[in-house]
């Protein structure tokens, strides 16, 4: 019994290991793409970019909800419990932000003073700018 | 001790009655669907900061917002650096729970005591870099109300940006620091052995859930504030 804790132990030791380095090289990697992406500008490019980061930090999501919180080892009925309900997100996301990009396109068509107030350029707007340009 | 009994009845009824149909003790339940009912707190936060970021046409380049580091002469040009730091913080602290629970499964009272300390310290030192960011974004000019950052496009923003990052990173803030919290009220359990007195320590299992759920939290506004 002794001996099965024992070698128990160590793999459970070898994967905190294993998901730490996984979980430090996605960070990085994210931070590359951040880095790389500050001097693009090509807006399909970034939107690329923008995508594959989203994977990466599911992928984070993903390791620290299996491994650290033991989500994988539990039982099929917890683990369903726990993600079905949480699957709603996806339909969460595709609803909101398409709903977000279609307010913002009917106020560009139909609300000239919409448009016309995202044309106007910064400095002669407000007080703060100056303030925050000193720190430029 | 429960991943023997498991490994033995994989095939048994488990709506059947008798026994706990998830095999793990009604706290840990409750835990998982008190972080689910967060996870939908936050979710709805993130979601009402992407839907309003989706119907604008101009937003704030928060490499241009977040660029400076802590004793760095003004003007810095850091961008992502010190977001990063605490980034590596919040993954260190949840690996060292990870060990706390661990040692907490093989009865090792140091070992849990240990990693325990080191979790707190890196909460201690999480919110420590947070206070500091936003005592600068506040020097900045920045608050619930108050956005001195213009657009990427050059154009003038709205106060949309601020008050998501201050709701949204306060929130978790807030988080983080109820994890300490925890984290701490365990720990003295711990050093006075009520742990030791009840034969297991589950409750550091639970503690560590709450925590990898901040961790968690963290990777989703990092990623959806600093690097989109």
């Amino acid at each position: 019994m002794s001996q099965d804790t024992h070698t128990e132990h160590h793999d459970v030791i070898a994967e905190i290991k294993k998901v730490t380095i996984i979980l430090s090289v996605l960070t990085i990697v994210e931070l590359i793409l951040g880095f790389w992406m500050i001097g693009i500008t090509s807006p399909v490019f970034r939107l690329g970019i923008k995508g594959v980061i989203v994977i990466l930090m599911m992928a984070k999501a993903f390791y620290i909800v299996a491994y650290f919180m033991h989500l994988k080892h539990e039982l099929k009925n917890l683990i369903m419990t726990i993600i079905v309900p949480l699957s709603i997100f996806i339909w969460f996301i595709i609803a909101f932000l398409s709903d977000g990009n279609s307010f913002k396109n009917l106020r560009n068509n139909y609300d000239p003073h919409f448009k016309e107030k995202s044309t106007i350029q910064a400095p002669v707007e407000k007080k703060e700018h100056s303030k925050a340009g000193e720190h430029k | 001790m429960s991943n023997v009994t498991t490994a033995s009845t994989k095939e048994a009824k488990w709506w059947n009655g008798g026994k706990s149909p998830f095999d793990v003790e009604y706290g840990k339940v409750m835990m998982w669907y008190f972080l689910m009912s967060d996870a939908f707190t936050f979710g709805a936060f993130l979601i009402s900061y992407g839907t309003v970021r989706f119907s604008s046409n101009g937003w704030p380049d928060p490499n241009l917002v977040f660029k400076s580091f802590p004793f760095a002469p003004e003007g810095v040009n850091a961008p992502l650096v010190f977001v990063s730091i605490m980034t590596f913080i919040l993954i260190v602290s949840s690996v060292t729970m990870v060990l706390a629970v661990h040692a907490g499964k093989m009865m090792d009272k140091k070992g849990v005591v240990r990693n325990m300390i080191w979790t707190i310290i890196g909460g201690i030192a999480f919110l420590s870099c947070q206070a500091w960011e936003w005592n600068h974004l506040h020097h900045e000019g920045a608050w619930w109300g108050l956005n001195p950052f213009i657009n990427a496009d050059g154009t003038a923003s709205t106060t949309n940006f601020t008050n998501f990052f201050f709701t949204i990173t306060g929130f978790h803030g807030f988080h983080v620091f109820s994890g300490v919290m925890i984290n701490i009220i365990m720990l003295i359990m711990t050093l006075l052995d009520k742990f030791e007195q009840r034969g297991h320590y589950l409750m550091i299992e639970k503690a560590g859930l709450y925590w990898h759920f901040v961790d968690l939290v963290w990777v989703f506004v990092f990623t959806c504030f600093y690097l989109l």
